[in-house]
């Protein structure tokens, strides 16, 4: 049994797109803060911070998981994916980066973040989407600028996409 | 916003748990898949002293079937039980239901018992609950008890967990003849709902619970009936329900809702 007291910083460690992190955060301390102020991950926006919008959502675990209703403490020992993991090098867009850019499927940006974490969880196991399913996923999101029909369409054809390559794909 | 100050602890057994919400009572509170909870905390509308952290522990991520009934542990996640392959045969109702609960993004950490413990009166998996007449299981250190569906909601965001006690877990009978129906209406697919019904048949008519009017989801039986007397049933218990206006809808909107729901719902099920 392990108990962090409040008034003080402890000690976590985690998994981040692959390489292993460490940062002091207090049990309060969100893991969108801890993400975006102690590791200077500010890939992963913060919109609501109840859990409704979106902007925050990450992979913790294989779970698609809302950064802002998880302890930095709760992820200890964990495995994260953020939206810093999904491009296959640093001058290189994944293939659902590319649908977004593509069909226009973003405008601020601000949502965009936790869509595309969502629908990379989601593209790797599901991979002919209907877009009933794409919708009913995107019920998760919510985006107040672009609209949804380009972002759609992105998700479509990055699925499309992803199905009629050969190779593995892991930068969905 | 941002959480006020609390300890986090880390149980690895139950009875941590147990010996951490004996110690501090009404200021511990327990963290399961947190969709709730961190909620609260963030809106500051709940200020533990201590969080006690239960997702590591293993004994209480089973789901069981024994016999006539199915035991979910506290730590089953939504997205678990969504993906049990026994689920639309043992349970036809909640494999219904469960889809409505929050977004896929939500499911994937909630918990069946933290929604329960929420206890918030539009939410899904308490409608379940009270429909099916299934039980919670509550441990203390001192004992274990077993509450009725019916009497665990107490009010609105009210249970009848007492400080010390841990949802263990909940117990949901295995129905083997039955009609099931569910519908919500909600702003939007996965928001909370402004009426959500479900319906069954009984060996000696039918059942329905409503969740999003009265302060508790509340069941109702009756006896097989048709038209105007079905429709009299509806009303007065769309009225008994005690509905009030909010930002989501009128108080007469959701007793429309209720009998017109309701009045489909049971037709299908008496089909």
């Amino acid at each position: 049994m392990t108990r962090l007291k409040a008034d003080q910083r402890h000690s976590v460690r985690f998994s981040l797109n692959g390489k292993s992190v460490e940062g002091e955060a207090e049990p309060r301390m969100l893991l969108s803060d801890f993400l975006r102020h102690q590791l200077g991950a500010t890939g992963t926006h913060v919109g609501c911070e109840h859990g409704v919008c979106g902007a925050c959502t990450i992979v913790v675990d294989g779970m698609l998981t809302r950064s802002c209703l998880t302890l930095a403490a709760q992820v200890d020992g964990c495995d994260l994916k953020t939206v810093e993991g999904l491009a296959p090098s640093a001058d290189r867009l994944g293939v659902l980066q590319q649908a977004f850019r593509r069909n226009h499927a973003l405008q601020c940006g601000f949502c965009t973040a936790g869509i595309l974490m969502s629908l990379d969880h989601y593209l790797a196991s599901n991979r002919a989407p209907t877009e009933a399913e794409i919708r009913d996923l995107l019920s998760g999101h919510i985006c107040r600028c672009t609209g949804y029909t380009p972002i759609i369409q992105a998700a479509l054809e990055a699925a499309a996409e992803l199905a009629s390559s050969k190779k593995e794909t892991s930068d969905a | 916003m941002k959480p006020p100050a609390f300890d986090y602890l880390r149980a690895e057994t139950v009875g941590d748990v147990l010996e951490g919400l004996a110690q501090q009572g009404g200021d511990a509170r327990v963290l399961a898949g947190g969709q709730s909870l961190m909620a609260m905390l963030n809106m500051r509308l709940a200020k533990p002293k201590l969080l006690i952290d239960i997702m590591r522990l293993k004994e209480l991520r089973q789901i069981e079937r024994k016999g006539d009934a199915v035991t979910i542990g506290a730590g089953v996640r939504q997205a678990d039980l969504l993906a049990w392959p026994d689920l639309a045969a043992a349970l036809p109702l909640v494999a219904l239901a469960l889809p409505w609960v929050g977004h896929m993004q939500t499911r994937s950490r909630g918990t069946i018992c933290g929604s329960l413990a929420h206890a918030d009166p539009s939410a899904e998996m308490p409608l379940t609950l009270v429909a099916l007449g299934g039980e919670v299981v509550l441990r203390s250190a001192k004992r274990r008890r077993r509450v009725p569906a019916k009497d665990f909601f107490a009010g609105m965001m009210l249970t009848a967990r007492a400080d010390d006690e841990l949802i263990e877990g909940i117990s949901l009978p295995v129905v083997r003849e039955g009609r099931f129906v569910f519908r919500e209406v909600a702003r939007r697919h996965g928001d909370f709902a402004i009426v959500a019904c479900a319906a069954m048949k009984t060996p000696t008519g039918v059942r329905l619970a409503v969740g999003g009017v009265a302060d508790v989801p509340t069941a109702r039986d009756w006896p097989r009936l048709e038209g105007s007397a079905l429709d009299d049933a509806l009303n007065a218990f769309a009225y008994e329900l005690g509905a009030r206006d909010d930002v989501h809808a009128t108080a007469r909107y959701r007793r429309d809702l209720v009998r017109m729901i309701g009045r489909d719902l049971i037709g299908e099920v008496l089909q």
